[in-house]
Parts: structure tokens; sequence; C-alpha cells
């Protein structure tokens, strides 16, 4: 654990902080253009991941386990939203035949 | 405690008398269950609050009155449902399984003291949301509804927890009391910090549907079942506002100087897009989805002068709100049970098939439209008050101006119903079919308390000691 530690601190701390929002941002980016739902919910995984990452370099950093356990939570939660996501999409694919966002335009805003 | 036990402890006795096939035991259960959990949240109202559980939940009066709050909504919102889950499904237990899981991460997010707490109880209640939106399986719009708030969903948390963890990150902690000493005693405020704050506001943003991340809310709510939509409008907006305004309130108030032009903008624009939107709403439905959108505008007013008038403030106007959603969605549900529609039309004549409906919705229409003698007036008197004692004249006139728009479409309905003669298809129901006993006692007791409230606020008041 020492030895795990000592090589995240051999690192920058922001160098994290750039890497992780390069990652978030391209989650963010994936969500907004891409047409397909289930791309769309590999780039929302992509934000979360992100933040995991930068949790665990902060709490290395810090010397503070908390961190860490927020991984956890974020992990669990993560989990059970996209078991629940996907029978979401399997419903619509069900009904539409079809995965891409366009095909649920029936209401307007 | 007791009622956060209660209830995850009732949504799986709710299970498992579904799967029992004890579907006529279901309502009466979670009621009483309901009553249990609000009377451990009343019983510990005298007690004094100390943050539990190595910080992680405090249950003072301010988590205490909101979490009552939304106990006797979903109460009311549960007696509406005694027929009409049956007619969307046969499997009716997972709906009060889940509208009583959704009220468990609803009182949660209201006592939470640390961010572990503040993201469990959003997921806990948006999870079982998610499921409920599309909980007709084959209809369209339900399903299409699901998808976006899903997504949209799923998407706010990210930005949620990167604020949390920026914020981690210049501060090392995830506690609100520690939060606020560091905001207070840091000789600088790290510039993660203020990323932090504009990434969890913008998250929270989302979640409460303010503009402009307000773009979901109206497909969802107008997609979901009606009495989903209630909930949804009612008791998980309420529940976001109070987390969001207990972050801000307990550690953020140093820094306002930041936050506080940032909030000015979006209340501004979620009170013209809010309104000027309702106004063109052809639909009932989708009318009270934008209301509900310039609602959660006046309530961030609590937030952009926050002082220690905001929590009685607030509370007093979501009660207002919430009592009001509850009569419409009730109304609605009638009225589209006969016509078939929820378009403003379907009102049509209204006062003269069912006076007492009609009289009920009137009400309602007034509160939310803030006008004297109903409790949404003492809300909206009280939000303005504030923003009056802060000098912030410019917000006051965009949100009288506001305030003026908003009763044009609220008395649409009640013109329709009372000046307006039922056309075409609707013209032979002269009579309507009477409404359920329930519907009866939910549509009188909001309508009383609406009433009272309005012409003594002090009842609810005398809570916080004011």
């Amino acid at each position: 654990m020492e030895n795990i530690v000592s090589n995240i601190q051999g690192i920058p701390l922001n160098h994290y902080i750039i890497f992780c929002s390069l990652i978030f941002a391209i989650g963010v980016t994936g969500v907004l253009i891409r047409r397909n739902v289930i791309i769309i919910m590999m780039s929302i995984e992509l934000m979360l991941n992100a933040v995991n990452l930068l949790l665990a370099a902060f709490s290395a950093y810090r010397g503070d386990a908390s961190g860490q356990v927020f991984v956890f939570f974020i992990m669990a939660l993560a989990a059970a939203e996209v078991a629940v996501g996907l029978a979401i999409i399997i419903m619509v694919y069900r009904n539409t035949k079809s995965v891409d966002i366009e095909s649920l335009s029936k209401l307007r805003w | 405690m007791g009622a956060i036990i209660t209830l995850c402890i009732l949504g799986i006795l709710l299970l498992y008398l579904g799967l029992f096939k004890m579907n006529k035991a279901l309502l009466p259960v979670a009621l009483v269950g309901l009553l249990v959990a609000l009377g451990f949240t009343l019983s510990a109202w005298n007690t004094d609050a100390a943050p539990l559980y190595n910080g992680m939940v405090v249950f003072d009066r301010y988590a205490l009155s909101f979490s009552a709050l939304c106990i006797v909504v979903t109460a009311l919102i549960l007696l509406l449902s005694k027929e009409y889950f049956r007619n969307i499904s046969e499997h009716i237990a997972e709906y009060y399984c889940l509208i009583i899981f959704s009220l468990t991460g609803a009182l949660l997010v209201n006592a939470y003291h640390n961010f572990a707490m503040l993201f469990v109880g959003i997921e806990i209640m948006s999870v079982a949301l998610y499921i409920l939106v599309g909980i007709r399986k084959s209809d369209f719009a339900s399903n299409e509804a699901a998808l976006k708030y899903f997504l949209m969903g799923a998407f706010s948390t990210g930005f949620l927890l990167f604020g949390i963890t920026l914020m981690y990150g210049a501060s090392g902690t995830f506690d609100l009391g520690a939060l606020r000493n560091y905001v207070t005693s840091a000789e600088t405020v790290s510039p993660l910090f203020y990323g932090g704050v504009l990434l969890m506001l913008c998250g929270l943003c989302f979640k409460v549907g303010v503009a402009p991340f307000h773009f979901w809310t109206p497909d969802v709510y107008d997609g979901a079942p009606i009495l989903i939509t209630s909930f949804m409008s009612t008791v998980v907006k309420i529940a976001s506002f109070v987390g969001f305004l207990r972050l801000f309130s307990t550690a953020l108030v140093p820094l306002d100087a930041f936050w506080t032009p940032v909030l000015l903008t979006i209340v501004i624009i979620t009170l013209f897009v809010g309104n000027a939107s309702a106004l063109l709403q052809s639909s009932f439905k989708r009318m009270m989805a934008y209301s509900s959108i310039s609602h959660a505008g006046y309530m961030l007013f609590a937030i952009v002068v926050i002082g220690e008038n905001s929590v009685p403030s607030i509370f007093v106007y979501a009660t207002a709100y919430a009592l009001a959603s509850v009569i419409a969605f009730a109304a609605l549900i009638l009225v589209k049970r006969m016509s078939g529609s929820d378009q403003f039309e379907s009102f049509n004549g209204l006062a003269k098939r069912a006076p007492w409906l009609a009289f009920a919705l009137t009400i309602a229409m007034l509160s939310l439209a803030g006008i004297p003698l109903t409790a949404g007036f003492i809300g909206k008197f009280m939000m303005f008050n504030n923003v009056m004692g802060s000098y912030n004249v410019t917000l006051l006139v965009l949100a009288a101006i506001n305030a003026a728009v908003a009763v044009y479409y609220y008395l649409h309905v009640v013109v329709c119903m009372y000046f307006k003669n039922a056309e075409g298809a609707h013209a032979g129901h002269t009579t309507m079919m009477p409404a359920p006993i329930n519907y009866k006692v939910v549509l009188g007791v909001a309508a009383v308390l609406t009433i009272v409230l309005g012409v003594y606020p002090d009842l609810l008041l005398v809570l916080f000691g004011g």
C-alpha cells in the first residue's frame, strides 16, 4: 500500500487534475454530440470514472481514506444506475426497434 | 433516523405483500407505514440535533420539518393511487414500493451532513423514479420520458460528483461542518474549490430543473403517468431544494460574493423561460411542468438572498406549492379519465358538471398564482420580502412582472371551467361520474389546508420559532 501511494505521489497532482478534467470533458462531449444511446451511457460512465480517478489521486495525496471510500459509493451506485438504464434502453428498443436518440421525438419542447 | 429505517422496511414489506397477492392490503399498509414514519419524524422534534454516524446525517428542525412535509405529501399522493395504478398494470406492489424507496432517498437528502449521503440520497431518489417514469412499458411517451430522465439524471450526477471531488481536493473533507471551517478559516480559498462550487451548482440546478438546465423537465413531466408527475414535481423537487439550500446555507455562505451573481442570472432566466413557455402551452399537464420551472425560480430566491428567513420562507412556499400541485394533478386525473385528454378544452364547463372539483381547482390555481387568502400568497410574500430586505430592486421588479404573467395562464383554466361551455365531443357528458371518495378526501384536505395556511400562516411559522 505504501508503495502504491508513493507511486501515485510520484506524478504531480496537477497532472491528475488536468488528465481527469480532460476525460471528464470527453465524456461530456460524448453525451452532447453522440446519437446512440449506448454510447451516451458509455460517455456518462467515462465522466464517473474520471471522478473516481481524481478522488483516488486526491485521497492518496492527502493521506485521507475517505476519498477512496467515496469511490466505492460511486462504483456501487453507478452499477445500480446502469442496470436500470439498460433496462430502460431495452424497453425503448422493443417499442422503436432502434437505440438512436433521434427516434425519440414524440415529445417536443 | 427512525423514519428512514421504517420506510426502508416498509418498501420491502410492500414487495412481499405483492408477492403473496395481497393487493387489497397494499394501500392501508403503506399509509400506516407513512404514519409511523411521520410519528418518528415528529418525535425527534425536541431533541438536540447533532450529526449522527460520524457526521453522516443530522436531524435538525430544518431536516425534520421538510421530511414531515415530504411524508404528508406522499401520503396524499398515495391516497389518489387507489384505482389509478390498477388501470396501468397488474403488478401494483412495485409502484408503492418504488414510491416509498424514492421517499426514503428524499428523506436522506433532507438530512445529509456529508456529501456521501447527499449523493446516495439523490441516487436512491432518482433511480426509483427512472423506473416509475417508464412504468407504462408499451406507452411511447412514457418510454421516451424515462430515457430522457435517466440520461439527464445520470449526466447531472456526473457534474455533481465532479464538483464534490474538486471541493474535496481543495478542502480535504466531505463533511459540511468541516467545509464551513475550511471556507471561513483558509486565507485563500483554492481555485479548485470555486470550480467545484460551480459544477455542483450546475448539477443541483439540473436536479431541481431550473433554466437553462430545465429542458428535460417538460418532456419528462408530460410523458410520465400523472400521479408520478405529481410525486416528481412535489416531493422530489422539494427534497432537491432542501439539499441545495443546506449546502449553501451551511457551508458556502462566506463565498456568497462569488456565487450570488451566477445564481441571480439563473433565477432571472428561469422566471422568464418558465413563464413565457407556460403561456404558450395548450396542454394543462405541460403548463404545470413549465409552471413548476417558474416556481423553482421563486424558490431559488431563498438561496439568492440567504439568511435566517430562508428556511421558513422556502418551507411555506414548498408547502403551498405541493398542496396546490396535488389538487391540480388530482383534478387532471379525474378530467382526463372522463375526456381522455389533458388539453385546456377538456376543462370547459367543468364548473357545471362538477362544481366542487372546479372550486378546489380554482383554489389551487389561485394559490399557485399567489392571490391573497391562499397559502401561495404567503409563500410568495415571504420570498419577495426577503428580496426586499436585501434591497435587490431589479430582482424584485422582474419577479413581480413574472408573477403578473403567471396569473394569466393560471386563470386561463379557471376561465375555461366557469365561462366556457363544453362543445363537441364533451357536450354529451352533462353529468360527470362522481369522484371516488379518496379523491374527495384529498381534494378537500388540500384545499382546506391551502385556505387555512393562507389565513393563518403562523400555524407553520411557529415551527421555526417565528
